[in-house]
This record gives structure tokens, sequence and C-alpha cells, in this order.
């Protein structure tokens, strides 16, 4: 089997905080991310889904180094960047860019957009002297932007038309992986859209691979080829878009894709069954033995508590990691979806 | 730009001369009579009206500030005892203790103080931009805690004792006086270095913690983040990113701090010695000499004006965001 173009191995990232004891301070280990397996193939398009805290954006930080994993390998064509120091982490940089969620802090405020845009062609050295401002304006032209504008700060600029900023600045690099960290959620549902547009023609013209996290399961459908799930710093289930949507087997992922909006009711479709999970996860800081979904699972037994369910492929390229798994009697994606 | 500036030029001199008239109103008004602290305690009260008169004390206030101010761009006449001296145009009248035009006494007194506050300014502003941005970026080590502790420890001392202790005990430093710049730039150096020292180590202690602060905020910033995922070096991320970025409140403080101290760095001022503002503004206070208290009051009240200005001009290089007008 050939290497593919991002693998991680393994990964896991636990944060020590200082517990808040005044005279027994107990130091917690948060598990944000424990064991995780991934791998994206060029040109290939990852969704990464799960509700909030349980470790999307940190793995995207982990994929980018941002962060420095506690464990695993995170392998780069094969060389594992997980421990590699600023400087021999650089070229790696080059390959692997970040689309923040947020446009409004996200940019200096005090660089205008030519240099927020031209920085990474010069940091990688990718234009020879005196082009950078043309490339720039390609860039900016590229996506959407006035290349004139080269000169203005981004409090001039419009929300939509900042994130377009910042996906000019992670193109600049010419990056073979862009991790996409809710790219559209700070957004208006109107420019949502736009730069959802944007990004699907980027990756059709351009070949990159993404890593497109996101929790509009809407989203996510229309731009992946394949999703992972998580839960609590857990990959439970991962496989091709299709598969996924028609025959989720993990219980968290029927749940999730339950939840989705189900807009046939308005026109007198009979709806589906809902799948309503009781509480809140359980805190990363102490997560359940065995199966950490068991807490919420209905279909939770002795054996879950116990034995942590490995993730095992159930059907053509699909994983899942649960003792029970089993795809739904019904449909459970709203046909709006 | 320009236009801004013009505007706040002509604040600055309602201001100012706002600043002007409450001084004269406070001190020339004042129930105390200069003419009876300068004859001394056997004196004729013939004398006395000789004095009134000749310092233009027995005219009518409206008439004594106008006459002020009249000096300040016309210049005016004092008669002496049948003797009259003209006093030239930015004329802010004579000392009453040592006879000598006010504005001598100030050009004289002007550079020395500048002299002693820019050379701390560019210790502290330096040093302590420098060591905050260290500390913030190990916070928590070893090496932060020491700055931080030694920082606070340094401002915990009374500034006059700290001064006190490096005058007395720092003798390897050269001996401290005020030599002109353009006469002697060495010994210039020299005479100011252990001033400098003590005005700047003091100083570097509060803009180190300002610093530390500062910089905290910045580098936590997601622009900050976006910063590094770019793949520039560490240095530049900090230094580019996050310290212009922690500056903008420096400035702020910098402002009227380096104000207050060109006013007079009163305590370095005399405690090494050095002829400065601080030294003339507080024998005037003593001696009752008020047309050069006065001198520098207007003096303190231009500087703090103008160093306001540069201060709102200074933001607009700092952070493109902020428009004047």
């Amino acid at each position: 089997m050939t290497e593919p173009l991002l693998r991680l191995d393994n990964v896991a990232m636990h944060f020590r905080t200082k517990g808040d004891g005044f005279l027994a301070r107990r130091n917690q280990t948060v598990q944000a991310v424990d064991g995780v397996d991934l791998t994206l193939a060029a040109g290939e398009t990852l969704g990464l889904v799960g509700e909030s805290g349980c470790g999307k954006s940190t793995t995207a930080r982990l994929i980018t180094r941002l962060l420095e994993p506690t464990a695993g390998r995170i392998l780069v064509e094969g060389d594992d960047i997980a421990h590699l120091d600023e400087r021999r982490l650089r070229p790696y940089r080059k390959e692997i860019q970040l689309i923040f969620q947020d446009p409004y802090s996200s940019l200096n405020p005090r660089h205008t957009v030519g240099a927020i845009v031209g920085t990474a062609l010069r940091t990688h050295n990718l234009v020879e002297k005196g082009g950078e401002l043309r490339r720039v304006q390609e860039l900016l032209e590229l996506v959407g932007l006035n290349p004139e504008h080269y000169k203005r700060y981004p409090h001039e600029f419009s929300g939509g038309q900042r994130q377009r900023i910042g996906i000019a600045r992670a193109l600049a690099a010419r990056p073979k992986i862009i991790v996409a960290d809710e790219p559209v959620s700070a957004l208006d549902v109107s420019i949502q859209a736009q730069v959802m547009n944007l990004l699907e023609s980027l990756r059709s013209e351009l070949g990159i691979a993404f890593v497109f996290i996101a929790h509009d399961l809407g989203v996510v459908r229309h731009f992946c080829d394949r999703i992972a799930v998580m839960y609590l710093g857990r990959v439970v289930e991962e496989g091709p878009r299709d598969g996924l949507y028609d025959a989720p087997q993990h219980p968290y992922t029927q749940a999730l894709l339950s939840a989705v909006p189900d807009v046939g009711v308005v026109r007198g479709v009979p709806p589906r069954q809902r799948i309503r999970l009781a509480g809140d996860p359980p805190s990363p800081i102490d997560p359940p033995s065995g199966c950490r979904f068991r807490t919420r699972c209905w279909k939770a037994q002795d054996i879950c508590a116990t034995q942590d369910p490995a993730l095992i492929e159930r059907a053509p390229a699909q994983q899942v990691a649960c003792h029970f798994a089993a795809p739904p009697a019904a449909s459970l994606v709203a046909e709006a979806v | 730009m320009l236009l801004y500036i013009l505007k706040r030029v002509l604040s600055a001199i309602s201001v100012v001369f706002v600043a002007l008239v409450a001084s004269f109103a406070l001190f020339f008004l004042a129930p105390t009579d200069p003419a009876g602290v300068i004859c001394g305690n056997r004196c004729t009260p013939e004398r006395v009206a000789d004095i009134r008169s000749s310092l233009g004390l027995d005219e009518p206030p409206a008439e004594q500030i106008t006459g002020y101010i009249k000096g300040i761009f016309a210049g005016r006449d004092f008669t002496n005892g049948g003797t009259v001296q003209h006093c030239d145009a930015p004329c802010l009248g004579y000392s009453y203790s040592l006879g000598q035009p006010v504005t001598k006494l100030l050009a004289q007194a002007v550079p020395v103080t500048i002299s002693v506050v820019i050379g701390a300014a560019v210790v502290y502003l330096f040093l302590g931009a420098l060591l905050g941005t260290m500390a913030a970026q190990r916070r928590g080590s070893p090496s932060d805690k020491l700055l931080m502790g030694s920082a606070i420890t340094i401002n915990s001392i009374p500034y006059f004792v700290f001064a006190l202790l490096v005058a007395l005990y720092v003798t390897v430093l050269p001996h401290p006086q005020y030599t002109s710049f353009l006469s002697n730039p060495i010994a210039w150096a020299g005479g100011l270095v252990a001033a400098w020292l003590t005005l700047g180590v003091t100083n570097t202690a509060s803009y180190t913690r300002y610093a530390r602060a500062s910089m905290i905020e910045s580098l936590g910033q997601d622009f900050v983040r976006t910063a590094r995922s770019k793949g520039i070096s560490e240095r530049r991320v900090v230094y580019r990113h996050g310290l212009r970025a922690a500056l903008t409140p420096l400035a702020t403080i910098f402002g009227i701090d380096l104000a207050g101290q060109l006013t007079g760095a009163l305590f370095t001022e005399s405690i090494f010695g050095l002829p400065g503002l601080g030294v003339l503004t507080l024998r005037a206070f003593n001696q009752y000499d008020l047309p050069v208290l006065m001198g520098c009051v207007l003096l303190g009240a231009v500087v703090l004006v103008v160093m306001n200005l540069v201060v709102d001009i200074v933001y607009t290089f700092l952070d493109p965001r902020v428009r004047l007008g």
C-alpha cells in the first residue's frame, strides 16, 4: 500500500490542567484527543464531525502542528512531523494550511491584506523578487476579491470577504492539504453558500486535499468524500459519504443524523424516527470506562463498560467502533439533506 | 492629517490659555503678598509699596494678566527705581529672588531635564518592552517569576530611596554633573549615566510589567495563531505580530509618563545635583518666586498638550484602524 498524503496514527493530545483546590491541588488531564487514526489521500476531502468539545478543532491544530501531540505519529507523505522543531517543520507548514473559523480575529488588524497574503510567499520563497504583488493580486482575484484592494486593512472588509482573505492566505503557500476548521460557521447563511461554492471550485480546480471540520451535516454531505465522526476525543465511525449517510452503524452517528432538521414535515411527509440522546457528553477529564459513548447509548450492555470497542470495518471501507454496530431499520436522513 | 494637527494645535492653545489664567489667578491673587516676602521681616510700608509698583502688583488683576500675556508675545518694560528694563519678546518676567529673566532660567534648566528624561526613556522603553516580551513568552517559568519578582521589588522601593542608594553606593559610575551636549558630548553622557540608570531601571520595572501583560494578551490573539500557521519564524511572530499589537497600550502610558517627567524629574535631579526643571520649580516654590513658578506651570501645560498630540499621532502608525478626526 502506498503511503497516503496524510496519516494520523494513534494521535493523542492530553492537556494538563491545574486543579482548583487550594491546599490539595490536583493536576488533571483533559484527554481532548485520545488515539485518533485518520488518513487523507491526495485530492480527497475528509469531513470531521461531532458535537462541541469532541476534539475536532484540537485535531485540526494537531494536523497543522500548532499543537504538539502527546502521543502518536502525524505522517505527511510518510514523514513523521509530530515532534519536529519549528525550523524543520517549516517545509511542512507550507504543505498544510489552515482556514480559521473566525474571520474577524484571525487576521492581524495591523497588517494590510497584501502583507497578510504575501507573508507566506516570502517566507517560503515562492516568488522571485518583484513578483510578490502580482501573485497577491492573482490570489485575491482567485478568491473573488478585487485585486486592487491589497492595500486595505482587514477591518475594511465584510465577514465573507474576510474569510476569502483567509482562504487566499492559505492558498498562497500552494498547500497540498487545507484544514478548514468550521470555515463558514461564523458567517451569515447567504454568505456561507458563497464561501462553500468558492471552496468547492478551488478544490476541483487546484486538486487540494481538504480536512473539513463542521457540525452542519448538510454542508459536510455536500462537500466531503469521506466522513469521520468524533465523540469525546475518539473517532467512532469513519467511512465513505454515501455509506455513512445511508447506513450509519454507530448509535452516535445515527443520533447525529436523526437530529438534522426535517423539512419534509412541513409538506406532510410523516416524520422520521428521531433519536434523542439524554444528558451531556461526559467530561474528557474522566471519560467512561470501555466504550466512551455507553453512558448515553440505548444499546449499551455490560460488555460496553469493560471492553473498549475497536474501530473495525463493518461495511466496505466503513469502520465502526461499537460492539453492537448495525445499520438502522429505516433511513435516518432527512430528505432535505 | 494636516488639518487634524491644525485643529489640535488650536485646541491646545486654548488649553494652555486656560491653564495660564487659572495659575495666574491662583498665584498672583493669593492672600500672601509677594512684595512682603521679598522685602523680608523688617520692612517699611514705603519699601513694600515701592516693590509692589516695580513688580506691577499695584495694578488691577486684569491688567496684570494682559501685561503678562503681552509680555509673552511682544515683550514688556519693567520700571525699577527709576530705571527702565526691557524684557524681550517671549517675556515671562523676572525672577524675584535671582533677578534674572525667567526665560533664561528655563532655557538653562530645560536641556538638563530633557537630557535626563530622554536618556532614561530610551533605557526603560527598550528594556521594558524586551524583558516584558521575554517574560510573556516564558509565562509561568522560573525566569518569568524571577523577572516579575525583581520588577515588583524594585517598584516597591520608594523612588528617592532607590536613587539615594544608587548615588551613595554605585560609585563605579562617573560623578554626576551636567555638561552641555554641544560643548562636550562624552562628558555629557558620562555625567548623566547615573541618572539614566536610576530613572531607567525603576521605570524598566514598571514597563516590563505593562509589556508582559500586554504581550500575554496579544500573543493569545487568533491572528498570532494565523501567523504561526504560515510558518514564519517564532521571532517574527512575537515581534512583528505580537509586540506591535502590544505597543498601543504602552504608548498611552509612555506619553503620560514622559510628559510628567519632562516637567521635572525632581528626585533624580536633586539627588544627582542636576540643575533641571524639577529643581528650578522646587526652589521657586520655596522662595515664593512667582514668575518662575508661572513659567514652569506654563511650560508643563505646553509639554502635556504636545505629548498628548504626539501619542495620538503615534497611534495611527501603530494601529491602522485608528482614524484621527
